[in-house]
């Protein structure tokens, strides 16, 4: 990875005040996720008094925290979390919005604001869409203007979903919590009252056994990493040419290697195949495994067009076709049924120069996930993609120092993502916490301000 | 077969691609390539933090200091540092050496588990001092005064200072083994054809099984080279039969061994991972086939009685007799490949009624080896042959073929330096 230099010194006590002085960016240390370490530091501030807040606060509360309805003048606020789930007209915004806007100057660093509302899409009345949508137009908007590390994202509800169903819960604790660090702007929809809250959170997917392609390095290696942190047994594939790196991820997780081009034709049944034998189940498939071959469309040959499709789209479908049909990850059995998480790219919503094979196979996952999504959830699974913006990784600390510079501070974090904050994303969405969203792609890109 | 208290089963194997001497892994010693192949290992099986019963390894070419390679290799491994380890030596016959004595501890029930293999560098070769360097080194050791330890010192001559490289030539008649094997290929008539023809298949054998993915559980990369660089996929009999002789030359018109037909020399590393039924059940690993029994042999080759590298004839013939087997009985074949004409004269030897009768003792002849059984998948002149590290990468390799065949066998038979020999039946499961 690449050294930002730029961040370590603004994060200094001279950097801070020259970089304010000069109208520069202020990119802060972020919170990240360690297990032990408190949820989150200071008061919780709910906003908006419907009745379902209660049931809400009664989750915060069993988490711990420190959750308040007001605060003093002075006192220093962690997070806000303000409810818009009864809104019905555009003029129901104001009360809570200027509660949250009182309460902004009092924010701690690296806090959170959350806006819990309904999604506007499943509205046929103009004033109440208005409402839902203007939640998150103010969303969006307060996440450019947090300060010193702070996130503002939302939880979007269905109709028939309980505001504080398991998921609701658990989107919100992954927003509120250090592995959200570099999401901002984002939301996260709960379409159903699937999925449970882990007795140990810091060990959501106990038992469970995860896949991830393309482990040996960079974003690959972190989710594995995140994932049996998080108590997960997890079989790391990555073409047979990587293995040597593989195998050193591999015993440093405890996991085993499955050294696997997963453009054959029988990825999907040898992936299954290991399960079985390995560990007899398999509950987890992170589809990582992706390359570039960038040239502009003018100049683009077949070879560099058709291996990008073929490695980060088509492999996934024929892959996921295989372990859909199969006994060993398609059946609940009880439990919370199969997750796929698949790696998209916000060159797959933005587009980039240069990058139209990549943008086309990210774009296709995006699409891929979500028309995959019913089957899933059929069998009380889920299917949702996560599309990385400016990640610190070898593959970023290869491009030309000013492109990489500017890139960086492209964000309203004003600083590179680290892969652990794709993997957090990763192992959050495979958790039976995440069991009610599904066909969704979350962006961890500290709000790029490329695609927003 | 002979019955055994229980079944030692090969569970898999890992090795690291092998590589001409002094390439890619010129700057690797021994214990760099023995460790990555274990790690290997161990990652595919997931055996962190796992106390296996023994690990036992070995080089043919190592240094002093390396006098515990096995046991420091596996210490830079994720194993439970409490598993035990030993350096296990003879020569090309130590890898399978190795995995037979801890299949034989397994069925014993001595140990449960076992990872069997070696390791080998050309590039790493111990360089040491002449004798007669070495006395006057060892005289000043033992000086009680600075005076007798410079007189001891005064002795060093600039002839004294040339340092000797290990050879593969054998001690007792001067020759090497290429020579010797040139002598015996002679005596057989084997021709320059079968050789080439045979070198060809080793290499397009090889080649295609790359490509259809069966090395991808039996190798990982090591330092930048994921497949081994001898290989030439794209080898003909055009090509080979351009070339000179390298062995033999003053047999005239009948030398027959090249560069091509030979092995090179060679930098490697494998590793087996053997265990009880209960113990693979237990750790839910897969069970490729059974080491049923092995054999080793020795020939008198120092008066030309025998050839250098014709001992696994002897091994063969008593280890099938003892289990009741014929050629017949044998879905495939590995016969590694020291040099095209060592397969041959063997296999030449085998159909001999005369040898067989006379030389080995037997009724019959063990008949004739069918060419699509053998070394299907490549052996020792495209791979390349790190000499203890092929019979970790034989074993492996006949074991992943005969899985999924339950009751068929394999046979695998290994030339040894100082006219010795190994031979290994394997049972699929």
């Amino acid at each position: 990875m690449a050294q930002d230099t730029y961040t370590e010194f603004a994060t200094t006590g001279v950097g801070k005040k020259l970089t304010k002085a000069l109208g520069l960016p202020q990119p802060a240390k972020l919170r990240r996720y360690r297990p032990g370490a408190p949820l989150i530091h200071g008061p919780v501030v709910l906003i908006g008094s419907t009745e379902a807040s209660d049931a809400l606060a009664r989750h915060l509360l069993s988490w711990g925290l420190d959750v308040r309805r007001h605060v003093g003048p002075k006192e220093q606020v962690a997070a806000v979390v303000a409810m818009f789930d009864a809104v019905s007209t555009p003029a129901d915004l104001s009360e809570t919005v200027l509660a949250v806007g009182g309460l902004l100057k009092q924010l701690k660093s690296c806090a959170r604001v959350v806006t819990v509302f309904r999604d506007p899409a499943q509205s046929q009345l103009p004033a109440e869409r208005a409402a839902r949508k203007g939640v998150e137009g103010l969303t969006r908007s307060l996440a450019h203007e947090m300060r010193a590390g702070g996130t503002a994202n939302g939880v979007m509800l269905d109709a028939g979903v309980d505001v504080a169903a398991p998921s609701a819960a658990g989107a919100l604790r992954f927003l509120l919590s250090g592995r959200s660090a570099f999401v901002s702007g984002q939301f996260i929809t709960v379409g159903s009252d699937h999925g449970m809250l882990p007795t140990d959170w810091e060990a959501p997917l106990q038992g469970q056994t995860a896949v991830v392609t393309g482990a040996a390095r960079g974003i690959g290696a972190a989710i594995a990493r995140t994932l049996h942190r998080d108590g997960a047994q997890v079989i790391l594939v990555d073409v047979p040419a990587a293995g040597e790196q593989l195998a050193e991820v591999t015993n440093e997780v405890g996991g085993t290697a499955l050294q696997l081009d997963i453009t054959r034709d029988d990825a999907g049944e040898r992936i299954l195949q290991h399960a079985q034998q390995y560990y007899g189940r398999l509950d987890i498939v992170v589809h990582n495994a992706g390359i570039t071959r960038d040239k502009l469309l003018a100049n683009m040959d077949a070879a560099r067009w058709d291996s990008v499709i073929a490695v980060n789209i088509e492999s996934q479908l024929r892959m996921n076709r295989a372990l859909l049909d199969s006994e060993l990850f398609s059946r609940p059995e009880g439990r919370v049924g199969p997750r796929i998480v698949s790696l998209a790219s916000t060159s797959g919503i933005a587009g980039n120069r240069g990058q139209s094979n990549y943008a086309a196979s990210k774009a296709g996952v995006i699409g891929m996930v979500a028309a995959s999504s019913a089957e899933l959830q059929a069998r009380h699974g889920t299917i949702n993609a996560v599309a990385p913006g400016f990640i610190e990784t070898e593959m970023t600390a290869k491009m030309p120092f000013a492109t990489r510079e500017v890139a960086r501070r492209l964000n309203s974090l004003s600083q590179g993502g680290r892969p652990e904050d794709v993997a957090e994303t990763v192992a959050y969405l495979a958790s039976p916490a995440a069991a009610g969203t599904s066909g969704m792609t979350l962006r961890v890109c500290g709000q790029n301000l490329v695609g927003a | 077969m002979a019955a055994t208290p229980r079944d030692a089963v090969i569970i898999g194997g890992n090795r690291i691609p092998f590589a001409r001497a002094h390439g890619a892994y010129a700057n690797a010693s021994n214990q760099d390539m023995l460790t990555s192949a274990l790690k290997g290992l161990v990652a595919r099986f997931g055996l962190q933090g796992e106390q296996l019963g023994a690990v036992a390894a070995g080089a043919v070419l190592k240094h002093s200091k390396n006098f515990n390679l096995v046991r420091e290799s596996a210490l830079g491994t994720p194993l439970d540092p409490r598993t035990p380890a030993y350096d296990v030596q003879m020569a090309c016959a130590t890898g399978t050496e190795a995995i037979g004595s801890l299949a034989n501890k397994i069925k014993l029930g001595q140990v449960d588990s076992a990872i069997g293999g070696g390791v080998d560098s050309i590039s790493d070769a111990p360089i040491v001092v002449s004798d007669a360097l070495r006395a006057i080194l060892m005289e000043a050791t033992r000086a009680k005064s600075t005076g007798q330890r410079l007189r001891a010192l005064a002795k060093i001559r600039p002839g004294h200072l040339a340092p000797r490289a290990p050879g593969t030539g054998e001690p007792r008649t001067g020759l090497s083994m290429g020579e010797h094997m040139a002598i015996t290929a002679d005596k057989w008539g084997i021709t320059r054809q079968e050789q080439d023809e045979l070198a060809v298949a080793s290499h397009r054998n090889l080649a295609a099984a790359y490509q259809d993915g069966f090395f991808d559980d039996l190798i990982s990369p090591f330092n930048g080279l994921s497949a081994d660089n001898n290989m030439r996929a794209d080898s003909s009999l055009e090509k080979l039969t351009k070339l000179s002789p390298v062995f033999g030359k003053d047999l005239g018109a009948n030398a027959t061994m090249t560069a091509a037909n030979s092995t090179p020399l060679t930098d490697g590393a494998s590793a087996v991972l053997l265990g009880s039924e209960e113990w693979a059940d237990a750790h839910d690993l897969p069970k490729l086939a059974n080491f049923v029994d092995y054999e080793h042999s020795a020939v008198d080759f120092v008066d030309g009685a025998e050839g250098l590298l014709m001992a696994p004839t002897y091994a063969a013939a008593r280890m099938l007799q003892r289990n009741g087997l014929t050629f017949e009985d044998f879905e495939y074949f590995e016969i590694h490949e020291a040099f095209a004409s060592t397969v041959l004269a063997q296999m030449k030897a085998w159909e001999s009624e005369d040898f067989c009768r006379t030389t080995l003792g037997l009724d019959r002849p063990l008949g004739s080896i069918d060419r699509s059984r053998l070394n299907v998948n490549g052996s020792s002149l495209a791979a390349g042959h790190p000499f203890a590290a092929t019979g970790g990468r034989i074993v492996a390799t006949l074991a992943k073929l005969l899985h999924g065949k339950p009751g068929k066998l394999g046979f695998i038979s290994v030339c040894a330096a100082g006219g010795q020999g190994i031979t290994a039946i394997i049972e699929g499961r």
